[in-house]
């Protein structure tokens, strides 16, 4: 965090939810009173781009923009682009990922490869790495769609208000549109909660105590 | 979709750009909101259609969305039009003139640039438009002054009786930020048409006497713009530069520079070039920072006074932190190195047409059939133009592709000789501009066979509705238009119009090989909708059966996001020549039982667990 200003990215593939969670995001740091903008580079995104989803709040935002190098909570939905969107990040910062990984056509086809081991390479790099299997856990529940929320779950213990603010806007979102889904997203909060603390690879630098 | 359409004076709310606008535009008492859809600006009438008591429609293009709100605010309501930059050009022609005539009911053109080309064909600066047709601009910053800015741009159309530009760019349009709504709706009831030909009938005898009366607006929009409020100073400790700036440019200016004096102008069009030269006298250096094109900065410098803007600052892109920060430090004289950043090598991920998408089975036919020259349009089907297909060589602007394959034809050059002329376009593409191409090449006897790839929705743009689609902005049914019998209106021969279900690959390999044979133009219709809209029918996915796989690779030749490689194998032929074998894999999530990679696959390795009845929807006429 600089000047008060808490910058999160959110990176994936266009069509898994990247947009909708930073939107709860921006929500709910909405609803604790912190001035909040949030913004897209997704282009045509909805034909399987690259997707990353800006969201700053803090006492007062100007651009929605964040700068290279300077965001503090990476959450990546996917492997490959977690680690493409690593040098957005702080020194200081933390990334999120899901392992989850997703090849395009032109890696299908041969032209590119993918990254053996994106994981290790982000670790290298002596940011706070945290990495499991939202999928497993999704599916453990049922649900591929659950991936959004539990990605949430897993940042919610590295936000400036408890998880608990965060959890509760999410359900009463369900609760309100689509009420056959908020106890088993509720399931998936706690579920990704939980793995963004015990299931996951987890890599703090030494110097840091957080 | 949006509870601010019920919100409480004064409460507040996290909007777009795009949605702040719509929710002004009720509250300014709009009865006529009109546009077509274009990135960065369709969900401004998207949410427009949520509020009552606005009338608000798709139009097929955006002169028409222009002329629209020019009737209705002859009729003395207040209306509003919406496009993205490039269909300013389009809808050019009704304002200028209409600028010259001038307004009755408040008329409001909200234009969006995409600055930075995140889905566009070209970066170009609307505001150049307010100076060409003497119309004042508003330039927002987020999402709170788009809302303040549209809702005060009605009265000042109507005071001024001109036509106003708000002009937005994708960084307020689409930037999510927060919203204090003032007000609910005051209605402005519509006086009638007040018929009065001498200002209505622009013959050159009415138009000439408006032209004095049009520069004497110009003169009187510069005295407001000298004093509007709008156009403010944010003073700020440091006084070494001073920037004048406008939109988000302002926002990237105040995070990058917050002890900095800076004269933001709202009101950027005409500038208030006293209040800048004020300006200019209390700081040391002057700055402009401006997307995209130096068009403040040439006026200022034209007034006689030293300013900084495009010498030290790119001509093109957004002006973010990252870009301001090392263009404008040296003018301290402080050197600015950038901060050195883990480098990282991932592959990109382009975007790509979707699984089952009806525009593979064309491209599958286009990539498999030599000496074409494929001329493209504005739409998902300009994705053909990347891997696997390769298959698209122009793609310049909305409906260009019938007309420049008309003109490429009847330029044939010497490596054309044996060439056949496709032209590729998709059915709302076809309708907003793309009709008057084929009637003319029909009417100067041309040679070009049309791709209409109807997949009934403008898709890039996230499945809207268009005359060809059955349904209206509000999702009622509405007339559908006949693309057969409008070919043949148009005048392509019943016998060359050829109806095509794009999933039968077989079908339309040998139509485009037959059509392009015949010396008149031809057109071939598809009629798959859409995989992302609700016209599309979701089936069980199909697989591959390993034991029959025989790694031809035809099937990933298709496109598809749903196969991809399992294994590559090299094996040594007969011949002794050694080759790749691919063999597929189809994920199961993605596939949607479509049936079109059955046609690839000629060992009849792919089938579905349990086949089940195919819902075909060829029209009766095909």
């Amino acid at each position: 965090m600089h000047d008060g200003i808490i910058n999160i990215l959110v990176v994936g593939i266009g069509g898994q939810g990247v947009m909708t969670a930073a939107e709860m995001l921006a929500r709910t740091a909405l609803s604790q009173g912190y001035d909040v903008k949030k913004t897209e580079v997704a282009g045509m995104a909805q034909r399987g781009g690259v997707v990353s989803s800006h969201v700053r709040f803090g006492p007062k935002v100007y651009s929605p923009q964040i700068d290279a190098g300077e965001a503090d909570l990476l959450v990546g939905f996917e492997a490959a682009e977690s680690l493409r969107w690593l040098p957005q990040l702080r020194p200081t910062g933390v990334a999120m990922v899901n392992t989850l990984r997703i090849a395009p056509p032109v890696v299908s086809a041969g032209l590119y490869d993918y990254p053996v081991d994106p994981i290790s390479e982000l670790a290298a790099a002596g940011i706070e790495v945290h990495a499991f299997d939202a999928g497993a856990i999704a599916e453990e529940l049922g649900n591929a769609k659950l991936i959004n929320t539990i990605m949430l779950g897993a940042i919610s213990d590295h936000l400036p208000f408890p998880a608990e603010v965060l959890k509760t806007n999410i359900i009463e979102g369900f609760r309100a549109h689509k009420p056959k889904l908020a106890d088993i997203n509720a399931k998936a909060f706690d579920a990704g909660r939980e793995a963004g603390h015990v299931r996951a690879f987890s890599q703090r630098p030494a110097a840091q105590t957080s | 979709m949006n509870a601010v359409v019920h919100a409480q004076t004064e409460s507040r709310h996290l909007l777009s750009g795009n949605e702040a606008v719509a929710r002004a535009a009720w509250e300014a008492g709009v009865r006529v909101a009109a546009a077509y859809p274009g990135t960065p600006a369709t969900e401004i009438l998207e949410n427009i259609a949520l509020y009552p008591n606005i009338y608000s429609e798709w139009s097929v293009n955006e002169k028409v969305a222009v002329e629209v709100a020019i009737g209705a605010s002859l009729a003395g309501s207040r209306a509003l039009a919406a496009m993205k930059h490039v269909g300013m050009n389009v809808a050019s022609d009704a304002f200028m003139t209409q600028s010259l005539a001038g307004v009755v009911g408040g008329l409001v053109i909200v234009v969006a640039d995409d600055v930075g080309l995140s889905s566009s064909q070209n970066e170009q600066d609307s505001r150049y438009w307010g100076r060409f047709g003497h119309m004042p601009i508003l330039e927002p910053a987020d999402s709170q002054e788009a809302y303040e800015m549209v809702k005060r741009a009605f009265p000042l159309s109507e005071e001024y009786e001109t036509p106003v530009i708000v002009r937005m760019t994708t960084r307020v349009c689409h930037v999510k930020a927060m919203v204090t709504v003032e007000s609910q709706r005051i209605e402005h009831r519509a006086a009638g048409f007040q018929k009065n030909p001498q200002r209505w009938v622009m013959t050159p005898a009415n138009a000439k006497p408006r032209l004095p009366l049009l520069h004497e607006r110009d003169r009187k929009l510069r005295e407001l713009s000298e004093r509007v409020d709008l156009n403010a100073i944010f003073p700020g400790g440091d006084r070494r530069i001073g920037f004048v700036t406008a939109g988000p440019a302002f926002m990237h200016v105040r995070e990058t520079f917050p002890n900095a004096p800076v004269l933001k102008l709202g009101f950027s069009c005409p500038p208030p070039l006293a209040k800048i030269r004020d300006f200019a006298s209390q700081v040391e250096t002057l700055v402009v920072v401006e997307e995209t094109e130096p068009l403040l900065e040439i006026e200022i410098r034209a007034a006689g006074l030293d300013v900084h803007g495009k010498d030290i600052l790119p001509r093109f892109g957004e002006l973010a932190p990252s870009v301001l920060r090392p263009a404008v430090k040296p003018l301290l004289g402080e050197p600015y190195e950038v901060p050195k950043r883990p480098g990282v090598n991932v592959f990109p991920r382009p975007p790509t047409m979707c699984a089952s998408c009806p525009h593979l089975g064309p491209y599958f036919a286009l990539s498999h059939i030599r000496n074409l020259n494929i001329v493209g349009d504005i739409g998902c089907y300009t994705l053909g133009a990347g891997h696997p297909w390769n298959a698209l060589d122009t793609c310049t602007c909305m409906g260009a592709s019938l007309s420049m394959a008309h003109g490429m034809d009847k330029g044939r050059g010497e490596s054309d000789e044996k060439k056949s002329i496709v032209a590729v376009i998709g059915d709302s593409t076809f309708l907003h501009m793309g009709m008057q191409g084929l009637l003319n090449m029909i009417y100067n006897r041309g040679n070009v066979t049309v791709l209409l790839l109807d997949n009934r929705s403008v898709g890039m743009t996230g499945g809207q509705e268009n005359p060809g689609t059955g349904q209206d902005l509000h999702g009622l049914p509405a007339p559908r238009v006949d693309f057969a019998k409008l070919a043949e209106a148009l005048g392509v021969r019943p016998e060359r119009i050829r109806m095509v279900d794009p999933y039968e690959l077989p079908t339309i390999v040998k139509l485009v090989r037959e059509e392009i044979k015949m010396e008149e133009p031809s057109i071939i219709i598809t009629n798959r909708p859409c995989s992302l809209t609700d016209r599309f029918e979701r089936l069980q996915p199909y697989t591959v059966i390993d034991d029959k796989c025989t790694g031809c690779g035809n099937c990933i030749d298709l496109g598809c996001p749903a196969i991809s490689v399992a294994r590559r194998e090299t094996v040594t032929a007969k011949s002794g020549k050694s080759k790749e074998l691919v063999f597929a894999h189809i994920d199961a999530n993605t596939c949607t039982g479509c049936h079109m990679c059955v046609g690839t696959c000629a060992p009849e390795a792919i089938s579905q667990p349990q086949p089940q009845n195919r819902t075909i929807w060829i029209q009766p006429h095909a």
